[in-house]
């Protein structure tokens, strides 16, 4: 059962590979709000799936000042072709080796081997201040994390 | 998930306001389920007649639909001149032919100066405009496209005119 990390809990630091040759830390953003997306996986056949959505609101996050980074069991050739297909302006993090890793730590794994559509808000000081389980086939939007950073 | 910004005479609409249902899409004009729900929301109005009140808001995909954004500002510039519709209409009929030149010969054949039209999506005398429906629609939780809401409420089954039918009966 998934079991996502509740409002209150500090936020687990993790390092990932956006790149085939860069990694990036949770806690290199310190300091700023930062959404935590996890997604099944890259290449939904859809218009505005909701890594699509996310890229097309991301103004809107950065009003924020807040960062988005987007996190499936997918590797990073595989996040570079449907990052640059979708045209993504925001990172997409390889949860690959060991897989699903740190979608274990944030409770949001699932058993067929991909993770959750879950949403994290983590504030400045890398507290999760809320967080959302969608049921996987639906994507969430993004009202949710616009109210949750609004009220940080 | 409920409608946040009420239909008003900001809107385009088709109907009546007397109608007991109200039908609002939020649609990209280049997104090909949008091109698909288009012949579905034409046999709802002739089924339903004066029972269905139609409102189109603009939920353009920008970054993956590189004409979708002039496709809403063109329906908006033709919607001061009173041509929402045929605009509307004339792009999702030709969705496949979609793009920034046929929208100035979609306008020329609407009666409108395709001159006029090319200098307000230059300048982006529309963005607002399109943009307040695209944000509004986000606070309401439309979560791609399209997404209908009757009597305001999110219609989360599929886009089609059995769902759709079913749900708009439901509410009147």
């Amino acid at each position: 059962m998934p079991n996502p990390l509740a409002p209150g809990t500090k936020a687990p630091d993790f390092t990932l590979h956006a790149t085939p040759d860069q990694t990036m830390s949770l806690s290199e953003l310190k300091g700023r709000p930062v959404i935590v997306a996890f997604y099944p996986a890259d290449w939904s056949p859809v218009c505005g799936d909701q890594m699509a959505l996310y890229n097309e609101i991301l103004p809107e996050f950065h009003k924020h000042h807040a960062e988005l980074l987007g996190i499936s069991v997918d590797g990073v050739w595989c996040h570079a072709a449907f990052a640059h297909d979708r045209k993504l302006h925001f990172p997409l993090l390889a949860d690959f080796e060991p897989k699903g890793a740190v979608a274990k730590m944030y409770g949001v794994m699932r058993p067929e081997g991909f993770t959750e559509r879950a949403l994290f808000v983590i504030d400045k000081e890398g507290v999760i201040r809320w967080s959302y389980l969608s049921p996987v086939g639906i994507n969430p939007g993004a009202d949710g994390i616009l109210e949750a950073l609004e009220n940080l | 998930m409920q409608l946040k910004i009420a239909v008003s005479e900001q809107d385009h609409i088709q109907g009546a306001s007397a109608a007991p249902v109200t039908l609002v899409e939020y649609g990209d004009y280049e997104c090909p389920h949008c091109g698909l729900a288009h012949p579905v929301v034409k046999r709802l109005q002739k089924h339903f007649g004066e029972s269905l009140r139609f409102v189109f808001r603009n939920f353009p995909l920008s970054e993956m639909h590189p004409v979708a954004e002039p496709a809403a500002e063109a329906a908006e510039f033709a919607g001061t001149q009173n041509k929402f519709w045929e605009m509307h209409d004339g792009i999702f009929e030709h969705q496949s032919q979609l793009t920034p030149e046929f929208l100035l010969s979609l306008a020329k054949k609407n009666g409108l100066n395709p001159q006029a039209l090319s200098d307000a999506l230059e300048s982006g005398t529309f963005r607002e405009r399109v943009r307040k429906d695209f944000t509004g629609g986000v606070r309401s939780g439309v979560n791609g496209t399209p997404t209908f809401f009757i009597n305001g409420r999110r219609h989360d089954g599929p886009p089609d005119y059995e769902s759709l039918s079913a749900a708009v009966e439901a509410a009147r």
